[in-house]
């Protein structure tokens, strides 16, 4: 963006006789403080209209849910409708649970959360804190796990629950079945399991590492076993990676939907993603509805978002720096 | 049996543990060192059992399904390879590959040079950074079925939807978006890229580690802004774009949900990707066995792009402090 000016050609500004010599060329051209505001203006510009056009779908949605039926199809397009109505917002209650979806999403977000965290921080703990034989290769193994496409699992995974609820059902004469159940979709995370319990071993490890190993030896001087120190001494000070695990599970599980997709087939069992793909399927013509939904769904994700934005964004980093 | 002190056989930083053993212990044999290992594959057990059963055993027994005609209820047949061989006769199949590649060989550049631009231009000095920066990161964070939803209705196909309505401002005649085979995998793509702002953000994060008076000296060099930009902030970011690459790619061929909720792999296939096939063998045709064939080719495919890319990585990718290997 910025003319390369060769440091000789710097416009003269003192009043010195040979100054009509250069009026040849124009002199705003190369004037660096013009050049600056100019260049900064149009960066401005750039960055502004850049953010406009990837903030523009998330508006729409939010006009989209306040219009009335009038101001849908209108050129050129309403972002600031009026008047406003709330119908959207009451029309989907009214069509499907979504009260029951919320609930169902949280339950199952809040399980894998703490699944997650008391997986992930003491299998971190031991790989950051602990020495036993196979370590290295262990966590080579981890790391390794990241890599897997999840899609390769999902269909034993599916048969397996299927067949434990049959042999169940022989065993104990009753009918049991883990379809339309959180089991499916949260026991995992008390395992580890996945890109999702790598991902967190991984970073509650690199954190455990940074804690000074002096605190261990000093507790253990006085008695303390090993889960004393998990426990007393490296957990209350791992709080910030705890933090960002517990935010990305969170964004993860509400936002799941293959997941749900496969193990809830009955309405009352549904996730929020589950409900809002049904009520985009079923009331196609609904759009109101559909997008009032979608910001219902998305607020408590923003919430999170805005009040954790620096560890949510540090996390992001550190996972992808390595 | 204790032995004393003075005989324990590693005097690393960590000994004391070790020293301070005094009082027999009443099982000789457990020294605090093996104390230890035993507690540590403990605290290790949850994810040991989960990695045995979830990925190991899982990944085993996909295997052997995919070499079987089953629908989980009346049939299950060994059927040897005829699963991968019915495969390579499916057009469907074909489809589904084609579908894929257009879609990752798209997405993947399209959104590494959009990301890495933008986290040029936000790593400028500008009023209200932070503000700039959250909109266009905010696109990652919603994600999902939300997405899919809104942009099912911003690709609206009639001429009032949002889109074509810009479309026209350019003269560009309404498009038909999810409802023509045409153009419903452009719009996914377009989805895809407007969801680049964690790339962005790693972008950003790569920028500003890189240390100024590197900068300051290809300027002083005399160095333009374009050739700065080419010899010495793209080595160096190198690194970033190399692990974005390989998570682009493997995220790419992975693509799901918004195929789900929009088009299901319609209109005529037209967005019918391997992990939507997978999907609709499995749960749909209940195909338990055809669907896992499926997804072993899949894994092939990921596999051998991730190979070619970390074997590719020596030729590019630059290591500050000649970190090779």
């Amino acid at each position: 963006m910025t003319p390369t000016t060769d440091q000789t050609t710097r416009p003269d500004r003192t009043n010195r006789p040979y100054a009509s010599v250069q009026a040849t060329t124009p002199s705003f051209r190369f004037d660096p403080v013009l050049t600056g505001r100019v260049r900064r203006t149009i960066l401005h510009l750039t960055v502004v209209l850049g953010a406009l056009i990837f903030a523009a779908p998330l508006a729409w949605m939010l006009a989209t849910s306040f219009k009335t039926q009038g101001q849908l199809f209108t050129t050129p397009p309403t972002f600031l409708p009026w008047p406003i109505t709330l119908d959207g917002y009451t029309r989907p209650f009214e069509a499907l649970p979504f009260g029951r979806f919320y609930w169902n999403t949280t339950v199952i977000t809040i399980l894998n959360i703490v699944g997650l965290l008391f997986s992930a921080s003491l299998a971190g703990f031991a790989f950051a804190r602990m020495r036993f034989p196979g370590r290295n290769a262990l966590f080579v193994v981890v790391l390794a796990t990241m890599m897997l496409p999840e899609q390769v699992t999902i269909i034993p995974i599916y048969v397996g629950w299927t067949r434990l609820g049959s042999f169940l059902t022989d065993l104990l004469g009753m009918q049991i079945s883990f379809f339309n159940t959180p089991i499916p979709l949260s026991l995992p995370a008390f395992f580890a399991s996945n890109y999702a319990g790598a991902f967190a071993i991984f970073l509650v490890r690199q954190y455990m590492m940074t804690i000074p190993i002096d605190y261990d030896d000093a507790a253990r001087l006085d008695g303390a076993g090993w889960f004393q120190i998990y426990w007393r001494i490296v957990m209350p000070q791992a709080g910030p990676a705890l933090g960002v695990i517990a935010i990305y599970a969170f964004g993860w599980n509400w936002n799941d939907f293959l997941g749900p997709l496969i193990y809830l087939n009955e309405t009352s069992s549904f996730t929020l993603a589950r409900g809002l793909a049904l009520l985009n399927s079923r009331f196609t013509t609904d759009f109101q509805g559909i997008m009032a939904q979608t910001v219902l769904s998305l607020i408590p994700v923003l919430i999170v978002f805005f009040l954790t934005q620096r560890s949510f964004i540090q996390g992001t980093v550190v996972s992808g720096v390595k | 049996m204790v032995s004393p002190p003075t005989v324990v056989a590693d005097h690393d930083t960590r000994s004391l543990r070790d020293d301070v053993t005094i009082i027999e212990p009443r099982l000789p044999w457990l020294t605090d060192r093996r104390k230890e290992a035993l507690v540590a594959y403990v605290f290790l057990a949850p994810w040991i059992l989960g990695f045995l059963i979830f990925t190991v055993g899982a990944m085993i027994y996909s295997f052997r399904l995919s070499f079987f005609d089953t629908n989980l209820l009346n049939k299950s047949e060994y059927v040897g390879t005829a699963n991968y061989r019915q495969l390579f006769d499916d057009p469907a199949f074909w489809k589904a590959l084609r579908v894929t590649g257009t879609y990752t060989a798209i997405v993947v550049p399209v959104g590494t040079v959009l990301a890495l631009g933008i986290a040029l231009l936000l790593n400028q000095k500008l009023v209200l950074s932070g503000v700039w920066r959250t909109l266009y990161y905010l696109p990652a964070v919603v994600s999902g079925v939300s997405v899919a939803v809104v942009w099912n209705w911003v690709l609206n196909p009639s001429p009032d939807g949002l889109m074509n309505q810009l479309l026209a401002v350019f003269g560009i005649g309404s498009l038909r978006w999810f409802s023509s085979s045409d153009w419903a995998l452009p719009g996914l793509i377009l989805i895809a890229v407007w969801g680049t702002g964690a790339n962005m953000l790693l972008y950003l994060a790569g920028l500003q580690s890189i240390p100024s008076d590197i900068k300051e000296a290809a300027r002083v060099d005399g160095a333009g802004p374009v050739r700065a930009f080419f010899t010495v902030t793209l080595p160096l970011l190198t690194p970033t774009i190399f692990f974005n690459l390989i998570i682009g790619v493997i995220s790419a061929f992975q693509v799901f949900t918004t195929i789900a909720v929009i088009t299901g792999g319609g209109p005529n296939n037209a967005t019918l990707t391997m992990v939507y096939l997978l999907y609709r063998e499995a749960f749909r045709s209940f195909s338990f066995g055809y669907a896992s064939a499926v997804a072993w080719v899949l894994f092939a495919i990921i596999m051998a792009f991730t190979l070619v890319l970390v074997r590719s990585a020596d030729t590019w990718v630059h290591y500050e402090g000649g970190l090779r290997k």
